[in-house]
């Protein structure tokens, strides 16, 4: 399919403006840009083609099942599209008087009032813009905290092996050493290797629970117990909170403090990549180092008060702020039931999955129940066939399902990840389950079928070594036509 | 009460019972008991037209002004139809990162033409699918250029407060030095800057136009950081780089801005777009997405996100950066947005900026007691005296519907312009002004 640059056309254009109404204004001499501006030409009709034909080149949750293993590709329910785009919200400017922008901060106000409730922690910030942003957020609130304490020496940052690449990649990113703890063989925290690594430079634990196999650690009590004992702080990451929102809270667990993925687990559209949102939320001794902006009644309603002890700021103004309006339509839509209700959906339907799967795959860790996803492992399939991971995943995007996360956890051979949500009906699952079985026979039947799958996308596998060794990161016009 | 789950009560308990289950509880066996909740303390669930009225109500508690005259990061443009349209599409809204290549070139293709036109917006080399925002871009493109050798970053006094207070609050994470360059007569002091520059220095960051409005003498400045071995980074408002000599033509390592002004609304400040790009040089360095083109297995034209050996889920702590979702659709919507104006209609927009910020500057100093505090060039925002308490002149302009300028910490004022000010707006400004002072 062509790009917009090839389809531009010297002198189309969209008519937008009226005619200029005062007198014009040039730029000085030397300031001006020289190089010409090669920005594509086209009208409204070629645009609006264009983008509809790289929409059918795209799959979203509206187009079919999306079982991405911790991304939780839950329905985006269409009310709060069209809640976060109201005037009453999109037109208000970002440093208007608190008096002039009530609405707002009680948007804030209130989702950090229901999200608190809902993680068991005692404040909240929205101004991190993703999950891993909320990471960073939480580590630098770490970080101060020690250092505010006079404790220099916690340097280090516990991490399990199952952990999402985002933590150990966050807590480098504030200066921290990490350190890996091994997963036990039922795939929890070796509580005896957490004893080890425990100690004097623990500056925190970073721990996903449920974990990224689908599995909650029994052992969290004493988890966190252990990292307490030992003066490091416990960060819950929360992106796999949509298995036991409203069941059991982060702060029961032991969490000091948390991060959650509003667009994960609140139901917020991913956008094909963002804007997500990734609120830190903590317990009331920490919340003096939250960044700044913390909204907070005042004399004459809500208004913003920086924390004392701020970390500072981790972008400009206040987060996404019309994602997490999306997030309170959500809240408030499902309420004290629809909550955990969710939560219980999303674990029976992967259990359900994966109980369907049971005896066609191999399941990792699979002997309790999972939470809200699973892990199959693939590696005796490869060896007995040769068709690997990659090979299931893609053939199922030839029926019309997203394939689940590939290689990951990182701990499990040849893993297919799936993450179903409780917005999956009974038959879609049993579609899903059919579909996955009739792949499993053809691949004794008929293996190199799969390894060239998939066969009704616009493209087949693409060359990824070619794109990372010879990059072609943006169009360039073929010699003559610039 | 709506929890958008399809599957009734009764389907639920078959379902328990095909995976040999008795209750729900069965399933949180290893959750232990003492920890489960009895209830959540939160409202009962509620209808969607319940939810609809409640937030139509808090909704209606904020004041939208229909004249603003205030920018300071974050600006009132006109944006064409045909972006929301686009980007309200419901796969484009809907679909995750695009990790599975084969079905997602749409969203693949999108990216790719996003970073060519940040390419051609900055005249750099290579682009990143986005960062959070103009500061955490900004932060982002500091941490590129640290080395062993060198750790401290200047920053001009001249950028955007809550940008310096982002690159210092990255900075303190990472353990870089973090110095100020301060302001004279509007500008960042060259020769301040100058006497800043050491071997210990890894990058200078310049705003252009920077806080107050003005233009920076950006090239002159970019060569005494590269003469002290230093990066040169540029944070620029993407409507400016219609008419303003690139970054790519200052000899900037790197470019990065607030790609807000292009198609976003102002949102209470989010979600806005951080775009980044560099020179070839560094592009191995960049954090975030990155897209490139390739081929399939039969010669095909592909997109696929590449580089990924930078990225946290290849490298963990070793990446460099963090970054996982970013702010694609809002990416997707400045290509939109650039690809609706085109180059004559983008060049179009910054000139009725600066044309309309002259116009309002002008009226605004027709009023005794508002004069011009810097003389000289500036692109759509300019700063003004304030003969009275500015709380006064907000709170009467306010009244008249006109969200007035940003007063700054020494009592002055700092005033926006776009295209969407038009000249009888801008009559009513100055009436305005003459009725309050």
């Amino acid at each position: 399919m062509e790009l917009l640059f090839e389809k531009s056309r010297k002198g189309r254009r969209c008519d937008l403006l009226p005619p200029l109404d005062v007198p014009p204004a040039h730029l000085m001499a030397g300031m001006e840009r020289e190089t010409p501006l090669d920005l594509p030409e086209l009208s409204e009709v070629d645009l609006t083609r264009h983008y509809s034909a790289l929409e059918r080149r795209a799959h979203g949750v509206n187009n079919g099942f999306y079982p991405l293993g911790s991304c939780t590709m839950k329905y985006n329910p269409r009310i709060n599209e069209e809640l976060s785009a109201l005037p009453g919200f999109t037109g208000v400017h970002p440093t208007q008087s608190a008096d002039t922008a009530q609405g707002c901060l009680e948007v804030l106000y209130l989702a950090e009032e229901l999200l608190c409730e809902i993680t068991g922690m005692d404040a909240m910030t929205f101004q991190p813009a993703a999950g891993a942003h909320g990471e960073f957020t939480a580590l630098l609130m770490v970080k101060k905290y020690h250092l505010d304490r006079g404790d220099t020496a916690r340097t280090k940052i516990l991490v399990p092996d199952s952990a999402h690449g985002t933590n150990p990649a966050s807590a480098a990113m504030c200066g921290f050493t990490v350190v890996n703890v091994p997963s036990n063989p039922d795939g929890g925290v070796d509580l005896e290797a957490l004893k080890a690594a425990a100690g004097p430079d623990t500056a925190a634990l970073m721990l996903t629970n449920p974990n990224t196999l689908g599995l909650f650690d029994p052992n969290i009590l004493e988890i966190t117990q252990i990292v307490h004992d030992a003066g490091g702080l416990c960060y819950y990451d929360g992106a796999n909170l949509n298995a036991v929102m409203g069941v059991v809270r982060p702060g029961d667990m032991g969490f000091d403090l948390v991060h959650l993925n509003l667009h994960k687990t609140f139901s917020t559209p991913h956008g094909g990549g963002g804007p997500g949102s990734g609120p830190v939320g903590c317990k009331k001794f920490l919340q003096d180092f939250l960044p700044v902006f913390h909204v907070e009644e005042g004399g004459d309603g809500l208004e913003f008060k920086d924390p004392a002890k701020s970390i500072g700021s981790v972008k400009v103004f206040y987060g996404n702020f019309t994602v997490v309006v999306k997030a309170l339509a959500y809240i408030l839509t499902l309420g004290a039931q629809g909550i955990p209700e969710a939560a219980k959906g999303a674990v029976l339907n992967a259990n359900y999955l994966r109980e369907q799967l049971r005896g066609t795959y191999d399941i990792a860790y699979g002997d309790g129940p999972c939470m809200h996803e699973f892990v199959l492992t693939l590696h005796d399939l490869k060896k007995q066939t040769g068709v690997s991971a990659m090979d299931v995943a893609k053939a199922l995007i030839d029926h019309g399902i997203h394939p689940p996360t590939m290689y990951f956890p990182l701990i499990v051979e040849e893993a297919l990840m799936f993450e179903p949500t409780e917005t999956e009906s009974r038959e879609t699952l049993d579609e899903a389950a059919a579909v996955l079985r009739d792949i499993r026979a053809q691949a004794d039947a008929d293996p190199e079928s799969l390894h060239t799958a998939p066969h009704t996308t616009p493209i087949g596998r693409p060359d990824e070594v070619k794109a990372a060794r010879h990059p072609v990161l943006r169009y360039t016009p073929p010699e003559g036509k610039a | 009460m709506g929890s958008y789950q399809p599957s009734t009560q009764e389907e639920r308990q078959a379902m328990l019972e095909a995976i040999g289950c008795q209750s729900m509880d069965d399933l949180y066996a290893q959750v232990p008991p003492q920890m489960r909740l009895d209830h959540l303390d939160l409202p009962d669930g509620k209808s969607e037209l319940e939810v609809r009225r409640i937030l139509e109500g808090i909704a209606a508690k904020n004041t939208v002004f229909p004249s603003v005259f205030r920018g300071a990061g974050a600006y009132k443009h006109y944006i064409p139809a045909i972006v929301k349209s686009v980007t309200s599409k419901e796969t484009f809204v809907t679909a995750y990162t695009p990790y599975q290549a084969e079905l997602s070139q749409g969203v693949l293709q999108s990216i790719f033409e996003y970073q060519t036109m940040i390419c051609a917006l900055t005249g750099m080399d290579a682009s990143n699918a986005s960062i959070y925002d103009g500061a955490s871009a900004a932060a982002e493109a500091v941490a590129m250029c640290r080395d062993r050798k060198r750790s401290t970053v200047l920053i001009s006094a001249a950028a955007h407060p809550m940008v310096r207070r982002t690159v210092e609050t990255y900075c303190f994470g990472n353990g870089m030095e973090v110095k100020t360059v301060p302001v004279k007569n509007g500008f960042t002091d060259t020769q301040a800057l100058t006497d800043l520059l050491d071997d210990t220095v890894a990058c200078f960051y310049l705003q252009q136009p920077n806080y107050f409005g003005r233009i920076e003498a950006a090239k002159e400045l970019g060569e005494a950081a590269h003469a002290a071995g230093a990066k040169f980074i540029m944070g620029v408002n993407p409507i400016a780089m219609a008419v303003l000599k690139t970054p790519g033509e200052c000899g900037a390592d790197i470019a990065v801005g607030e790609g807000q002004p292009l198609g976003m609304p102002l949102s209470f400040g989010g979600p806005y777009l951080g775009f980044m790009a560099a020179t070839s040089a560094l592009t191995r360095k960049l954090p975030g997405r990155i897209v490139g083109e390739t081929t399939d297995h039969d010669g095909r034209r592909a997109y696929v996100l590449t580089l990924q050996a930078r990225e946290q889920h290849i490298r963990r702590e070793k990446a460099s950066s963090n970054v996982c979702s970013n702010q694609a659709l809002c990416a997707m919507t400045a290509a939109v947005y650039l690809a609706a104006v085109g180059p004559d209609g983008l060049r179009q927009v910054a000139e009725r900026c600066m044309a309309h910020a002259r116009y309002a500057a002008q009226k605004v100093c027709d009023v005794p007691g508002f004069d011009m505090v810097y003389p000289g060039p500036y692109f759509h925002e300019f700063v003004t005296t304030c003969p009275c308490k500015p709380e006064k002149l907000l709170t009467g302009l306010a009244k008249r519907g006109i969200l007035g300028p940003l007063p700054l910490e020494d009592g002055n004022l700092l005033w926006c312009a776009t295209e969407m000010n038009t000249r009888d707006e801008i009559d009513a400004l100055e009436q305005a002004i003459r009725e309050v002072v």
